[in-house]
Formats: C-alpha cells, structure tokens, sequence
C-alpha cells in the first residue's frame, strides 16, 4: 500500500474535531472494509441474538412454562426445543462475539501494523536534513504511540455500531410488546447516551493530563537514574526524591481527579437502566390493570432493558477516544505527508583499487540557516593519498565528511569520484565506495557479528580480518559469545572506545575505496589509537583506499600525505603538515593546543 | 533483572502464578503503602452495600413482577408500589455507596502508589546497580512508572472488578438457592467446565501476553534503528535490510496480539454459550420441578432472570483475571526493588563524621567483585598522604574506575577496607561524606535545567553571586560571558545544548562548589576543540588545588605531573611511584608512555 492511499483523510478547513474524528474512522474502515464489515456483522448478530434471548425467554414463558403449569406435564419435544433454542441462540452469539472480537482486533492491529510500516518506511526515505529537524523521542513516539493512538477508537467501534442494530431490534421488540412502555424506552436510551458523551467528554481531558504527567514522572526519573553518579557523590538522593515527589503527586492528584469523575458517572450510568426498568413496571402494572396490555409484554421489556444498558456505553467508548485520534492522526500525516526523498542514481563505478575525489566549489547551507557552513570549497585527492581535515570546532570538518558519502547533498557546486559525479551513483555502488566512520555511532540491538556486516555476505574470516585492524578483536573474543555476543539493550555495553573500533570493523569489511574518519578515535586511549593507526597504515597500503580524516590529534594527522586546513567554511591552507607548522600561525595554534595544555602543567620538564 | 531480586523475591516470581505468591505479594503490598489500608475497612463495606443491591434491584423487580403482576390473584397493585419504593431505595443506595467506595478507593488507592512510587525511587538511588550497571537503568526506571502504573489501574478497575463478580456470584447463588437448591446445581454444573477450562487456559493467556509484551519491546527496537541510526542506514545503503527487520518485528507483534486476542474471544465466547445452557436447563428443569410442586411459575420466570446475573460477572471475571495476574507481577516486582537490601548502607546518626581539613586515604588489602561477576580489583593496597595529586593509570577494564568508585564509597569492598581522614568509610555518616568526597565522572552530565539549577547540585541554596564567582574562580569568566542567558541559560536535555566540552566545565565548577576535601576526578576523553581543553585543564588545575586528588588519567600528560602514578594491570595494582622513577623502570607505565610521546612527536617532529 502505497504512502499516498494510506495519507488519506486530509484536512478540512472549519472542520470540528468529532468530524475529524469520524473522517478518520471513514478512512480506516475503507482500507479493512472486509474484515470491518465481518466484525460488525458479528456485532450485529450478536446484538441480534442478545435480544432474541429475551424473546426466547418470553417465548417460553408463554408457550412452555404458563401452559405446562396448566396442563401439568411438560411435553419432552417442547422441552428439547426450549433448550435448543437457548443454546443455538447462544451458540450463534458467541460466534458473534467472536466475529467481533477477534476479527475486530484484527482490524485494529492490522491497522496498527500497517500505518507503523509506512511510517517507518518514510524515515528510511526522508534526507538526514529531515531527520536532524526532528527530535528522536517525537519520531519514536510517531511510529508507536501516536499510531496506537490514531487507531485505538477502532477496538470499540464494531461494538458500537452492533449496538446501534440491537437498539433498533430493541425497539422494535418494544413496540411489538406495547407501544407504551416503549415510549420508556425511548426516553431513557438518548439519556443514557447523552449523560455518556458528557462524562467522556469531562473525562478525557483530564485522563489526556495525567498521560502527560505520568510521561513527565518516567523523564525525571530517567534522568535522575542516569545521573546517579552525581547524584550520589553529591549527596542529593533525598533532593532527587523530592523533586520525583513533586512530579508523583501531581500525577496522583490528576488520576483521584479522573477517579473523581468516574465515581460520580459509572454509578449513574450503572442506576439509569434499573430505574427505566422500573418505570417500565409501574407504567407496566397500570396498562395491564386497564387491559392494554399482558403481564408477558411487560416482563419482555423490562428485560430488553437489563440486555441493553451496558452495551449502550460503547458510544461512550468511541467517542471518548475520538479526541485522541485526531491527534494521534494529525502527528502521522505529518510524518506520511513530508517530502524530500533522498535520490539516487543508477550508475556504478567501474574498476576497483582507491578511488580519486574531486570536491568542486561546494558550499553548504543548513535548511532555514542563513550562513553556509562550507563556502567554495576545492578539493582534489588522488587516488591512495591519506588526507587529514584540520580545523576548530564548527569550520565544516563534519559537514564535509557527510557530504561525501551523501547524508547531505551540497547546495552549490558538486563531488565526484573517479570522474563520476557522487548523484548520479546507485546508493548500492556509493555505500560500496565509501564508507564512514563517525565519531558517536549506533549499534544495533544484535550480535557483534550483525553489527559489523550488516547483512553484507562476508566469511567470519574477513570480519575477524576487519576486527583485527580495528583493534576490537582483543575485547570480542573476551565477550561470552565471541563474535556472536549480543550488544545493546538486552546485551553487553561497550564503552565509548569500543563502539568506535567496531564503527571502524564496520566501515573496513567492506573494502571502501574512499574511507572517511570523522574523529574516529577520540574516544580510545593513545595506545589503542596509535595501533589502530599503524594497522590502518598497512591495511591502506595493501588493500588501497583513499583516506580522509578529521582530527585534532598529531598522532592521527601524522598518518596524512597531506593536510586540509578548514577555516570558517573555507579551505585556507592545504600542504604537508611539517609546511603548515612553518608558515601558517593559526594552524600551529590548533595542533600545538594540546601539546600547551599539557606543557601548561609539565613545569619544564625535558623530554626527548 | 536477577541481580536486583533479594532471595526471598526470587523464591516467590519462582512461584509465579500461584495464589499464594499472589497472596504474599498482596500482603507486603498492603504493608508498604499504609494508605492503601487506611479506612479500608469502610470502603470493603460501601463495596459489600453496592455489591449487594446490585444484585438485589433484579430481584426486586423480578418479585414485584412475580407477585404483583403474575400473581395467582392477579395484579396487585399496592405491592407493586410497595415493591417499587423499596427497589427505588435500593437502585439510590447501591449508586450512593457506589460513589463513595470507587471515589475512597481512588484516594486511598494514588495515594498508597504515589507513596509507594516515591519509597522506590529514593531506595533505587542507594542501589549499588545503579552506578554499575547502566543498562539496567530503563528496567528500574519501569519499576517507578508503569510498573506502579499497573497497580493503580489494578486496584481500581480489575482488582475491584474480581472482588465484585465473586461478590456477585455468592450473592446470586444465595438468591438462586433461596428460590431453589436444585436449579442452583443445576447452573452451577453448567458453568463448572468453563470454570475448569479457565483454570487451564489461564497459563496459556499469561504467556501469550508475556509474548506481547516482548514483542513490543521488539518492535520499538527495531523501530528505533532508522530513527536513531538514520545516519548509518544511509551511509550503509541498508535500507531495505532495516525496513526488512522492522517489517519483521511488527508482523511478530502483529500475530502476538491477534493470538492473544484469540484467547480473550473464545473464553468470553464460551461464558455466553455455558450461560445459554444453564437457561434452557432451567426452564426445562424448572417447569419439571414445578409440576411436582416445588416451584412456582414465578419461580421459574425469576430462575431465568438469574441466570444473566451470573453470566456478567463470570464473564467479567474471566476478562480481568489475566491483568490481575500482570497487575500482581508489577508489584512484586517494585515491591522487589524495596526488598533488595542496599549494599551501601548509611550509617547515619550512629555513624562518624570526617575530621577537618585535608584528608588522607588508605585503602588496605581490598578485592572486588561485581556481583556474579569476574574479580575487578585483587588485593589493592595504598596510601594517599593529604594533599597529594595521584593518577590512576590503566587499560579499559584495569580496575581504575573501580577503585575510584570504592574510594568515594559508591561501593564497599568485599575484602579489606578504605579509610579516609583515618575513619573506616562503612562508620562514615552520608551526611559527613557527601559534599567532602566527591565524584566526577567522565561524561559531564547535566540535568535537564538552567545552568544555576545545575550548579546548584554542587551547593544547595547558592546565590547567583557564589555561582558567579566559583565561575571565576576557576578562571572561566571569557567562557561565562559568551553563554546566551548567563546563569539562566538553558542547558537541554542531559545537557545536550551545550558542547561535551562546556559540559564537562560546568561539572567542574559544580565540584567546586561543593568544595570537597577529597577530589576523584575521571578524566575526559572525547576530543574536545583546543580552546575548550585548555580552558579545561586551567579549570582543573585550580580546582585541584589544596586537596587531595585521585584523577584516573586517559592522558599521560596528566601522569606526568602527579605526586604518584598508580599503575593498573588485571585488576592488581602493578606499579606505583613518580613520573621519572615509572619510566626508568621499563615496566608498564614506561611502554604506555613510549608511545604515547611517540604519537604526539610524530608529527611536530
């Protein structure tokens, strides 16, 4: 299903939210109408049946038990059929409930499922601009929460529609047995319906308000746990507490003010049907005094009253959830509606071995910035060349690393390898080509061996190859399953360290021919680093990529033929490192600071 | 979550669903949240009151239908009025005490939790699993949300609701078996096989959800991976493998539920279908019964009515069964969180305070284990004379951080014992320690507040002025000034708004407010641009100053420059002394320095 048809539903202007609200039931319906139109069937025929059951009581009343008495014996076919009745009434009613349970539920999960792979579906398409815009928590929220949310009214909604047919039946039953006392009826079904909308209405918000209470309970303490650390050198548990004390007891009071509302309705609603009932007896005794009516019509009645004031809530049940729907609705259309696929090319790059880059007057300007983070920029590397980005912090080392392997695309000016243009490239071919190793990434919730293929058909040879000059096959094969421990939630953590030799593995068993290290190893200790390093050295020259580096640290620029030097968006300098130190102050400044700031504390101390 | 169930819990999730595990839980419950038990008696009452009329009214008006209006003498008025008087009394009460019972309860009920909710909160922050085990942090932090959560809507909605249908199905037998003894055995052995099923589907019910459940957790995984991992997706070309792994994890969840909701169909199903026969039974067995001048007519009719009042409740039954028992497994497990004894308990008043002043610390013979873990520190054995400047140095895994967090009491030993200023840390009071030994962890973390709020963490109460000139204090009075709102500048969430490196200066400057006598410092690692490190490392210097310091340092540089270098290997202490004595020995310390100096010469050559 395309994105297009499941987007449906579109706004209104002027429109009231209950009419949002049912626009949106419309659209749900129409695309699980067969399993839709089974459920309410099965509603149908259960309202239907919950009815018949009253008939079947008055039936046997009037046809078995009175003239049995009269007669004094009870005929054993007349018996056979009163409980084939009941019981193929009840048969056909728990088919029913059945068709509306379970098929309704399936509705709604289907529902659920298929709006959680389209919106997924778009996270995959949208550019990394569109998801730099929007924060995580609210993307995570849109593909569960807001999902569940749009479509939670569908649960209810068979059932509510079953008893729209069995108020009908009702009714007609009613007025079948006396016109009169259905007037009843009448009078008292709309009470219950009303008093039901205004309790949902009174309900919801405040229901809404402790939802957003319990969500501001569950931050504080997330994030008092995760700075438990400070927490508890600091001596401020009991500060914490009360500050987690604060936020519990708003949401007490926002819960006993729900509760409240409830106590006051559930009783009502709960006494309205017994006292129809009554009513119905009383009118009942004088219509039967007068001769309008049989005792037999007014016990049918009043129990066609005990059947109906439950399943009468069920509107309740709808339209309480409507006002959840449509926000719920509106967060997902945001998400189905944006636009800007990241496109790809259909070209491939021929040959194999390091790959040339040209970068030709790129510059790059954040959407809804106004200043470029990279302004003009020129850059050719030759193919098996080791170059090093140098720079302070916000002159466009990241911001360039990302558009070579096209997170980002430049708004002026344009990137080539090999002569190839990086847009018209197959996003296959150009994930083939280039690899990234970045300065924080993400792991997978699954084995290290997943994590570090990905899915790329390679033998444990080559991953353990990868490993190896990553300098992270000491601590896999310290891990309980080796190469196939699990990471993440419910498996080890790494330390900052190690995710960044896995990124490397990552990056490196896939042969890239152009590998781009966006401080990838500020994390690791200057041992570990200075390994990685003189692996990566001999892996580049037997294998052959060319490498492009962002670092601060000497050791790591050391590895360079030659240095970029970023300033404010701009190339200002490029060269061996030893002739930038030689001619250029402010380059010398960014290298050396970590050699001053250690010298700040040496006191003078000589060293080789 | 093993680690975290004192025995005695395990003994009883071991036992899972039986009642009595279910009993207990109850029991510890009621006792941890005395507000749950206040005025208990007097709610159970109102419910008893509700319970009963609402099964009285059909009755009620099943009489006044069989006297008044079905009658051997035909209708009779005046009892049909008496009649309906009484059952209009009735209909008022029972929505009277329905009111104050559910309101009561949900009093009594938030309260309770909200009390219960807070206990565990402040009993995770003494839980040694914290500091250690950070993956388990979003388990505790359920245990203090939906976990509780759960209770609540257990209490007030299912929990409630079993206690009325059994209330009502007693009720309805007394009814059923004052009109008759025999049509009453009759329903029963009707409902009997549902009732036997029940008890053999119940298991089946608890797994499917369990399974739902972990599909969940599943799928928001999986869903996570294009949101959180966007940029490795793209950069990878694995969209279709991601899209593949989500698609798989929600059809999983998708058939979990539809399994589940397979189960809750058929169970209610059944109650109507057993409720259909116990109708025609009693008809039938009625009319019999009734010829040979048991029953009345009316009797009969009455049965039938009765019948309905035992299918709502058993149905009901049937339906919240399932959540009590989930509701149950919440609260054992917060409950489990309260009964798991801190490792790290404050002595308080009883305990010791640390004397004035600069504070030396000894740590004797000590040996460390995490808790089913391997042995992180074996034997360690130092003196840290007051004043003194040491670097910890080490592999990942060496043991540093442990013995950095034994030192602050974040832990206590297993073997062996820490002393500061000359006093057995287990005797120090919290109050004395806290504030004097404190803490500084890698990451700099912030709380999701301005930037005084944070601060403040260091010095509860502070003035704008004091936070001002601890800022300066620490030389960073330039670094000040460019922030947007000064003291009120808003620093995000984990303080994410500003740089890894700004955050690990606002750390500083919250240590220092806290002026602590004894300073452990784990040094940062991320690379942070070369104005903020420098600015980092005068900060840290005249923090520093005047106390004793225990800095595990990721940079040599920092060695280099401490009074002593302890040198960590496996867990054992494996070289200590000064910068010149460590390299002159060629032993560990002299191999990570060689290159080290290696590295960062390289280049300037």
């Amino acid at each position: 299903m395309s994105a297009d048809t499941l987007a449906g539903a579109a706004d209104r202007p002027g429109e009231g939210a209950t009419g949002k609200g049912f626009r949106i039931l419309g659209h749900g319906i129409r695309l699980q109408w067969r399993m839709f139109s089974i459920a309410v069937l099965g509603s149908l025929v259960y309202g239907a049946l919950t009815v018949a059951d009253a008939w079947v009581l008055g039936w046997a009343t009037d046809h078995v038990i009175v003239p049995s008495f009269e007669r004094g014996r009870l005929e054993t076919g007349l018996a056979l059929v009163t409980v084939g009745l009941f019981v193929a009434v009840a048969t056909l009613r728990a088919l029913g409930v059945i068709a509306r349970r379970l098929i309704g539920g399936l509705v709604y999960y289907r529902l659920q499922a298929q709006y959680r792979r389209a919106v997924t579906r778009r996270y995959l398409e949208l550019p990394m601009s569109w998801h730099h815009r929007h924060p995580t928590g609210q993307l995570l929220s849109n593909a569960n929460a807001d999902v569940e949310a749009t479509w939670g009214v569908m649960m209810p909604l068979p059932m509510a529609l079953g008893v729209v047919a069995m108020l009908v039946f009702a009714v007609v039953a009613m007025l079948f047995a006396d016109v009169v006392l259905t007037l009843v009826g009448l009078v008292v079904f709309p009470l219950l319906f009303v008093i039901n909308v205004g309790y949902q209405r009174l309900l919801s918000p405040r229901v809404a308000r402790a939802q957003q209470l319990r969500a501001v309970t569950s931050e504080v303490a997330h994030e008092s746990f995760d700075g438990s650390l400070v927490v508890a050198t600091l001596g401020r548990a009991a500060a914490e507490t009360e500050r987690f004390a604060r936020v519990s007891y708003q949401l007490r009071d926002a819960n006993i003010s729900a509760g409240r509302i409830r106590s006051v309705f559930d009783p009502v609603l709960e006494a309205l049907p017994s006292i129809g009932v009554l009513l119905v007896v009383a009118l009942g005794v004088e219509r039967v005094m007068s001769g309008a009516a049989e005792p037999g019509d007014v016990v049918q009645v009043a129990y066609l009253f005990t059947v109906i004031a439950f399943p009468v809530r069920a509107f309740g049940w709808v339209l309480g959830e409507l006002p959840r729907s449509v926000v719920g609705w509106r967060r997902v259309r945001a998400v189905l509606d944006a636009t800007g696929e990241a496109t790809y090319g259909t070209e491939r790059l021929p040959g194999d071995g390091p790959l040339s880059l040209s970068v030709d007057h790129v510059g790059y300007r954040y959407p809804d910035s106004s200043t470029a983070v990279l302004r003009g920029v020129v850059v050719d590397v030759e193919p098996g060349r080791t170059v090093a980005l140098v720079g302070l912090t916000g002159a466009g080392k990241s911001t360039l690393s990302s558009l070579l392997i096209r997170l980002f695309d430049p708004t002026e000016g344009s990137i080539k390898v090999d002569g190839v243009d990086l847009r018209a490239l197959s996003h296959e071919s150009l994930a083939g080509a280039v690899a990234l190793v970045p300065q924080h990434t993400f792991l997978f919730d699954d084995t290290v061996r997943e994590n570090v293929t990905l899915g790329l058909p390679v033998d444990d040879s080559e991953i353990l190859e990868a490993l190896a000059v990553a300098q992270a096959q000491g601590f896999v094969q310290a891990l309980p399953g080796g190469i196939d421990s699990r990471l993440g939630e419910r498996g080890t953590t790494l330390s900052g360290g190690q995710r960044q030799r896995l990124a490397l593995a990552r990056a490196l068993v896939r042969r890239p021919r152009l590998l781009l290290m966006d401080d990838a190893t500020s994390a690791l200790d200057p041992d570990v680093e200075a390994r990685i390093l003189a692996a990566l050295r001999e892996h580049s020259r037997a294998g052959g990529a060319t490498v492009l580096v962002v670092a601060y640290r000497k050791a790591t620029i050391a590895l360079a033929d030659e240095v970029l030097f970023l300033r404010d968006g701009r190339i200002v300098d490029r060269g061996p490192h030893a002739e930038l130190v030689a001619r250029s102050a402010a380059y010398r400044d960014i290298v050396d600071a970590y050699d001053t700031a250690r010298e700040a504390h040496v006191d003078g101390e000589v060293r080789p | 979550m093993s680690a975290l169930v004192s025995p005695a819990v395990t003994r009883s999730t071991i036992s899972g669903g039986d009642a009595a595990g279910g009993w207990a839980t109850l029991r510890r419950g009621l006792q941890l949240s005395p507000a749950l038990r206040e005025g208990l008696g007097v709610t159970l009452l109102l419910a008893v009151v509700a319970t009963l009329g609402s099964s009285v009214i059909p009755v009620v008006i099943q009489r006044t239908l069989d006297e008044g209006l079905l009658g051997d003498t035909g209708v009779d008025r005046d009892r049909v009025w008496l009649y309906l008087g009484m059952a209009g009394v009735v209909v008022v009460v029972t929505a009277v005490a329905g009111y104050a019972m559910k309101y009561r309860l949900f009093r009594s009920s938030e309260q309770g939790l909200a009390d219960l909710r807070i206990k565990a909160f402040r009993h995770v922050h003494d839980l040694p699993v914290l500091t250690q085990d950070t993956e388990r942090r979003g388990a505790l932090v359920s245990r203090v949300t939906s976990d509780v959560d759960q209770v609540s809507l257990f209490l007030q909605f299912s929990g409630l609701l079993v206690i009325i249908s059994i209330g009502q199905l007693v009720v309805a037998t007394a009814i059923m078996s004052f009109y008759s003894w025999q049509l009453t055995i009759v329903v029963w052995l009707c409902f009997l096989p549902l009732i036997i099923s029940l008890r053999l589907t119940q298991p089946r019910m608890t797994r499917a959800y369990a399974k739902v459940r972990s599909s969940v957790g599943d799928m928001l995984s999986a869903v996570s991976e294009p949101v959180v991992g966007a940029s490795v997706v793209r950069a990878h070309a694995i969209a279709g493998r991601t899209q593949a792994r989500i698609d798989a994890s929600i059809g999983a969840n998708l058939s979990a539920n539809i399994r589940a909701q397979r189960l809750v169909a058929v169970t209610f199903a059944s109650a109507g279908l057993a409720g259909g026969l116990a109708n025609g039974g009693v008809v039938v067995l009625g009319v019999l019964l009734g010829l040979a001048g048991e029953l009345s007519i009316g009797g009969v009719v009455a049965f039938a009515f009765l019948v309905s009042l035992f299918v709502g409740p058993v149905t009901t039954a049937t339906q919240v069964i399932t959540e009590a028992q989930n509701a149950i497994a919440s609260w054992r497990r917060v409950i489990g969180v309260l009964d798991t004894p801190a490792d790290v308990v404050d002595p308080g008043e009883d305990g010791s305070a640390l004397p004035t002043g600069p504070l030396p610390a000894q740590v004797r013979h000590v040996t460390y284990a995490y808790p089913s873990g391997p042995v992180v520190l074996r034997d360690v054995d130092v003196d840290i004379p007051a004043r003194a400047r040491i670097a910890v140095v080490g592999e990942t895994g060496s043991g540093k951080t442990t013995f950095a967090k034994l030192l602050c009491r974040l832990m206590d030993p297993d073997q062996g014992h820490v002393t500061i200023g000359g006093v057995d840390l287990r005797e120090v009071s919290f109050a004395s320690l806290r504030g004097r030994v404190v803490m500084v962890p890698q990451e700099g973390f912030l709380f999701d507040a301005t930037l005084a709020e944070n601060l403040r963490y260091g010095k509860p109460g502070a003035s704008a002025r004091e936070l001002r000139q601890a800022v300066e204090d620490l030389g960073l009075a330039d670094w000040y000034a460019a922030l947007p709102a000064g003291l009120d500048t808003e620093v995000g969430q984990r303080g994410e708004s500003l740089s890894a490196g700004e955050r690990q200066l606002v750390a500083l400057v919250r240590a220092y407010l806290a002026n602590p006598d004894l300073l452990v410092l784990d040094e940062a690692t991320s690379a942070v641009d070369p104005q903020t490190e420098l600015r980092i490392t005068a900060a840290l210097n005249r923090l520093l100053t005047g106390r004793t310091a225990v800095v595990i340092a990721h940079r040599l540089s920092t060695a280099e420059q401490a009074d002593e270098i302890l040198v960590f290997d496996g867990g054992r202490l494996a070289e200590k002394g000064n910068h010149h004595d460590l390299v002159g020995a060629g032993g560990t310390y002299a191999r990570l320095h060689a290159s080290w100096v290696a590295q960062s010469h390289l280049a300037t050559g």
